[in-house]
């Protein structure tokens, strides 16, 4: 049999060497729960090694790119505050979290939701504060057997954001989470882990935004974990703005319990290479999940998105819309898959995926899977890709619209469906801003 | 105003219009007639500035300006509008948004101010009353989901907001009732101006009772090989094109 993972390179043995030599640090911590669980996801990501291409998941998706990558262990970083200043969102208000190289900067965040409402805490503190609570959420939810990723992420992860949501309460303001790269000086590393439980009946909305500085690689290895409990309710926003030498890989982990709701958006404007993965667990009866996304490569960037929408209940509803804009030499990947278990009747689950290829370097591969184990469902799915339409260009152009303005209305139009889901105002007309700017270059 | 003098264009290697020759002077509404695959849309295309005709010889000069050397959204922006035959959707796009562009646009291209949202309301206001169509209509995608009469009013709209010197209306008959046909000849005779011209490219007889053309002209075969007063179209559709076809080939 072909291994579909290789174990061999330098950075898989320098990341194993880091974790041990962590480990030498520990004292007591070393026989934790906790730490033992690391041990075994750091065992399980050592055997599986990155995925090849020869990976049924990895087919389009090579991350050569970045094996060649040297990332050191420092990611000091001398961002002040005014650095921080031009890459500010305007009119946002609400709970701002910065997260430089991984690590969480109080100084520079604020949290304005009273305790009451909610519990904002980096992941690093909770470690040292509560880590029972940690122990009983982390890792429950995103697969280390499988995703080599994940694993390295579970084992090495030391900061990122626990957020937790009593029940019944709704938390008035957006918690947005900025994870900033500082790539100006060195090449940079790092692997955020987040934690959101959302109590019965309880409902926040969270943004994750990820910006890369300077002209140096980066590399993001990001998980994070949501659990709602029943009744509860999510908008979930997911935007990359990273450079031409940023590499991204992130797990979106989602479980819902009964009548939970859960909204999505993944936001991919800008990066070298971005695998996005996003698995949905519907847990509980009458649990519905809904799941944008855009993509907007050009150049020689790579947007992967990956999705998992998995029925385990009956009664549960999910509907997906990923929209993606290709130029010059990019290449795109969507995956959707949709499992339907035997008990998980009066399933209705919908999926569609369009493309517009604006260039005849650039190329789309998209695949839908579908596995119904149940009788009594309803299931859909769709995909798209094409050229932009000549008729219309030519019918807006008779109207005075000059060729690019006239693109570029078309196109805007195109990424609107998934655009207007966005109900945190100042990052939509954020995302408006920068979508309609790529579309005028 | 339009002076079109030995036009010959083709699509792919096959030629389409073959040595047409047409004055059109501010004032007057022209019609084509003439049978299936005689040319007439394709004039109008060519016209209009659509990239899948090459014009392989003659010459278009609209106002004393060379028509075919500019891009479509320049002869727009000079004064010439197409009504489509099959008006386009365009997804996302709403007919209120569409136009506003396209008019300020124009503007920018004749050295205008742009028009601000209290201007282009009244505007748009005045001339919904002249093709009697409805708000709800205009707040929606551009034509997605419009029935057929609604597409061609949608159309006229367009034309009475773009106010064009040259309007060219293509097949705007076609697939229209009695009554959305009026309301159309009624937005076409309302903007009827002396310094306006219309050209009416269409198969049928029956439009030319809504709007009275000054002169009509039959093309066939790529050329136009009979005009004549309004008087020509009744006999065309009294007679049908075999005469003019048997006439044409006699010679």
């Amino acid at each position: 049999m072909t291994p579909s993972y290789v174990s061999y390179n330098d950075f898989k043995e320098q990341l194993l060497t880091s974790f041990r030599d962590n480990e030498e640090l520990m004292n007591g911590e070393r026989k934790s729960p906790l730490h033992q669980l690391r041990r075994a996801a750091l065992k399980q990501f050592e055997q599986l090694g990155f995925p090849t291409v020869r990976h049924e998941e990895w087919k389009y998706s090579s991350v050569n790119g970045l094996l060649k990558e040297d990332f050191g262990l420092d990611t000091s970083s001398t961002l002040t505050a005014e650095d921080l200043i031009p890459l500010e969102i305007p009119n946002l208000e609400g709970n701002l979290l910065y997260f430089i190289n991984g690590r969480y900067h109080p100084e520079l965040s604020r949290i304005v939701s009273p305790a009451d409402q909610v519990q904002i805490t980096s992941f690093a503190e909770m470690l040292k504060t509560d880590p029972d609570f940690i122990g009983s959420h982390f890792a429950h939810y995103a697969d280390y057997q499988e995703n080599a990723f994940t694993a390295l992420n579970t084992a090495m992860a030391s900061d990122g954001v626990v957020v937790r949501v009593p029940d019944n309460m709704t938390v008035e303001q957006p918690i947005i989470l900025r994870f900033i790269t500082d790539a100006r000086d060195k090449n940079i590393a790092s692997q955020p882990r987040n934690l959101i439980v959302i109590g019965k009946n309880a409902e926040v909305m969270l943004a994750e935004a990820y910006r890369t500085l300077g002209e140096k690689s980066s590399f993001i290895n990001v998980v994070t974990e949501i659990v709602l409990d029943r009744d509860a309710r999510m908008q979930y926003y997911k935007v990359l703005n990273e450079t031409e030498k940023a590499y991204h890989i992130g797990t979106t982990q989602v479980s819902q319990s009964d009548n939970s709701h859960f909204y999505s958006a993944a936001i991919t404007l800008n990066g070298n290479f971005v695998r996005n993965n996003l698995n949905i667990v519907l847990n509980g009866q009458y649990a519905e999940a809904f799941m944008y996304g855009l993509y907007m490569p050009n150049g020689r960037q790579h947007v992967d998105n990956h999705t998992l929408v998995d029925h385990a209940m009956p009664n549960s509803y999910s509907n997906e819309l990923y929209k993606g804009i290709l130029d010059d030499n990019s290449t795109g990947v969507f995956n959707g898959k949709i499992f339907v278990r035997p008990d998980a009747q009066k399933t209705n689950a919908y999926q569609s995926c369009k493309n517009v290829v604006l260039s005849p370097g650039a190329s789309m591969n998209t695949k839908p899977q579908l596995e119904i184990y149940a009788d009594d469902v309803k299931c859909s799915h769709g995909t798209t890709t094409g050229q932009l339409n000549d008729e219309a260009l030519f019918y807006m152009r008779s109207r005075g619209i000059p060729k690019d303005e006239a693109r570029t209305l078309l196109l805007y139009a195109f990424s609107q469906d998934v655009l207007s889901q966005i109900k945190i105002q100042p990052i939509r007309e954020y995302l408006e801003g920068v979508v309609r700017e790529k579309l005028t270059k | 105003m339009l002076s079109i003098s030995n036009l010959h264009a083709s699509i792919g290697t096959k030629e389409i219009l073959r040595g047409l020759n047409l004055q059109v002077n501010a004032g007057e509404i022209h019609a084509i007639m003439g049978p299936n695959g005689a040319g007439k849309s394709t004039l109008a295309s060519v016209l209009a500035g659509r990239q899948d005709y090459d014009v392989t010889s003659g010459s278009v000069l609209f106002d004393g300006k060379d028509l075919l050397d500019m891009a479509p959204e320049d002869r727009a922006a000079e004064g010439i509008f197409l009504a489509f035959q099959y008006p386009i959707e365009i997804p996302g796009v709403s007919t209120t948004n569409f136009l506003k562009t396209a008019l300020n646009e124009i503007r920018k291209y004749r050295g205008q101010e742009s028009l601000d949202a209290v201007q282009f309301l009244k505007l748009m206001k005045e001339k919904m009353k002249l093709v009697n169509i409805d708000q709800s209509l205009l707040s929606r995608s551009l034509n997605e989901g419009f029935s057929g009469g609604e597409k061609k009013r949608n159309e006229i709209f367009q034309m009475a907001m773009l106010e064009p010197k040259l309007a060219i209306l293509d097949e705007t008959d076609s697939g229209l009732d009695i009554d959305a046909l009026r309301i159309v000849a009624d937005g076409v005779n309302k903007l009827r101006s002396p310094e306006r011209a219309t050209i009416l490219v269409t198969h049928y007889q029956r439009l030319l009772d809504y709007i009275v053309p000054d002169f009509v002209h039959v093309l066939y075969k790529g050329r136009i090989v009979k005009s004549g007063p309004k008087e020509l179209a009744l006999e065309l559709e009294e007679k049908g094109y075999d005469w003019i076809k048997a006439e044409a080939e006699a010679l």
